[in-house]
């Protein structure tokens, strides 16, 4: 799938804009698209498992609010 | 074009004023700068102020001539500047431009930012939009966040370690501590660096920048008039300005700062000088990880070196080449608009070897780089004592 990807580099947000307040800690990424280009993102997920490294696999999931979320695969 | 120099400097404290508001800061700044420089109000030319929220922080527009005409200035043009965390840096450039191309004999740049009367969440909210807020800053991307990703990428293709981040914050509150005017004069051991709150991972609250009040101002005239004044004032050998993508996930490779690559390579180019001639340099630590980074942009080390380099000591007072002997953003505090601006008086209190307890032995050459954003604006400064 095109809005499928790679992580490029990611992090785990603590300290949240005011607006973003209930979400975190939340994992934020730059994805590099199968079909070409870069988003950032979110990794959807709260455990270390869930947690995508640099250089693995994320599947879309949805939109909303005009953010992408994603998946780490598999 | 004329060579410049810079006639005054002055400073406030940095730090978390409670009884202060924006303009007395600036005003203060000003005053101080003109005192060094020995010139009244009334011969200022120009204004260029650099803010980069006063609007947001403290509800404030129209802020030059608001602190201009407290300043004494007399009708003359009073402009601000905003390029994010390198707006009195732009503002720097832009009134170096002025003098140097024979429109003004004095005028004064300066910087200033009211920060600490907001919530630490709101303050992250409104630096966010120095990012690309349609994109970045609408997934929740902070500042820090982004340096958090900038640090990643580069522990990933260089090896650079947490380790080394966190000799990057011992060394500049090690330096923070013999300033007076400095925000956190506290020394912190490398076990408590790496042990601090998770702010944005791998960064900690030891690797990111202070919330602060103040303002900073220099007073700058064409070189061949600077001896009328006084022989404390230094030669502006070169002020570059560059610019670069906004948004972090539009850049190529997020582990150098091509503005900053860029900005050094022609501020060297312009004074004649190598990164082996700097005696002394402040550098944009907003990060730790941003001061490895430029450390490496700049030549000062090779490119995925930057972390060795902050560990081995060579970047503290008495190393190879000392940077941020002010203690940098990180322990003089950062009150962004203001730091562009006060890294210059910071290299030019050290070009004069007034320094006091954090003086470095050779003191010929020294250089700024102030960073807008996550690299979107840059401005380097090379300097030479009189």
């Amino acid at each position: 799938m095109e809005r499928d990807g790679v992580i490029y580099t990611e992090t785990i947000v603590h300290a949240p804009p005011e607006q973003y307040a209930a979400d975190a800690p939340y994992q934020l990424a730059i994805v590099e698209l199968n079909g070409g280009g870069r988003v950032t993102a979110r990794v959807l997920g709260k455990t270390v498992e869930e947690r995508a490294r640099i250089g693995e696999r994320v599947r879309f999931v949805e939109e909303r609010a005009g953010v992408a979320y994603y998946r780490k695969d598999g | 074009m004329r060579p410049v120099a810079v006639l005054g400097i002055g400073k406030t404290a940095f730090g978390a004023l409670a009884d202060r508001d924006l303009r007395s800061l600036a005003v203060e700044a000003v005053e101080s700068a003109l005192r060094d420089a020995s010139v009244s109000p009334k011969q200022v030319e120009a204004f260029y102020l650099g803010n980069f929220a006063g609007p947001s922080f403290a509800g404030q527009n129209h802020l030059a001539p608001y602190v201009g005409m407290a300043a004494g200035f007399e009708g003359i043009p009073c402009t601000r500047f905003e390029d994010a965390c390198a707006s009195s840096g732009s503002a720097f450039f832009h009134a170096w431009q002025s003098v140097a191309a024979g429109v003004y004999d004095l005028v004064v740049a300066a910087g200033v930012e009211k920060m600490t009367s907001q919530s630490t969440p709101r303050v992250a909210e409104i630096l966010a939009g120095a990012g690309d807020m349609a994109g970045e800053g609408k997934a929740g991307a902070t500042f820090p966040a982004l340096f958090a990703m900038i640090a990643r990428r580069h522990m990933h293709q260089y090896g650079t370690t947490r380790e080394q981040l966190a000799a990057v914050a011992v060394k500049n509150h090690a330096n923070g501590v013999k300033n007076p005017l400095a925000h956190m004069r506290k020394v912190i051991t490398l076990e408590q660096a790496l042990a601090g709150k998770p702010i944005a991972e791998p960064l900690t609250v030891y690797d990111c920048s202070l919330i602060s009040d103040g303002a900073a101002a220099v007073v700058i005239v064409p070189l061949e008039q600077a001896a009328r004044y006084n022989s404390r004032y230094a030669k502006v050998l070169a002020v570059v300005q560059t610019s670069d993508h906004v948004a972090l996930d539009e850049k190529a490779d997020i582990t150098y700062f091509p503005a900053v690559k860029a900005g050094g390579a022609k501020a060297f180019a312009l004074a004649g000088l190598g990164p082996n001639e700097i005696d002394v340099a402040e550098l944009h630590d907003c990060f730790t990880i941003a001061e490895i980074v430029a450390s490496e942009d700049l030549g000062f080390a090779a490119k995925g070196e930057g972390g060795p380099l902050a560990a081995s000591g060579a970047t503290a007072i008495g190393g190879r080449i000392p940077i941020n002997t002010s203690g940098g953003l990180k322990s003089k505090g950062h009150p962004v608009g203001a730091t562009g601006v006060a890294q210059i008086c910071d290299v030019v209190m050290q070009l004069r070897g007034d320094a006091g307890e954090r003086q470095v032995a050779k003191h010929k050459i020294g250089l700024t780089q102030n960073l807008g954003g996550s690299g979107a604006t840059c401005v380097v400064t090379i300097l030479e004592a009189a």
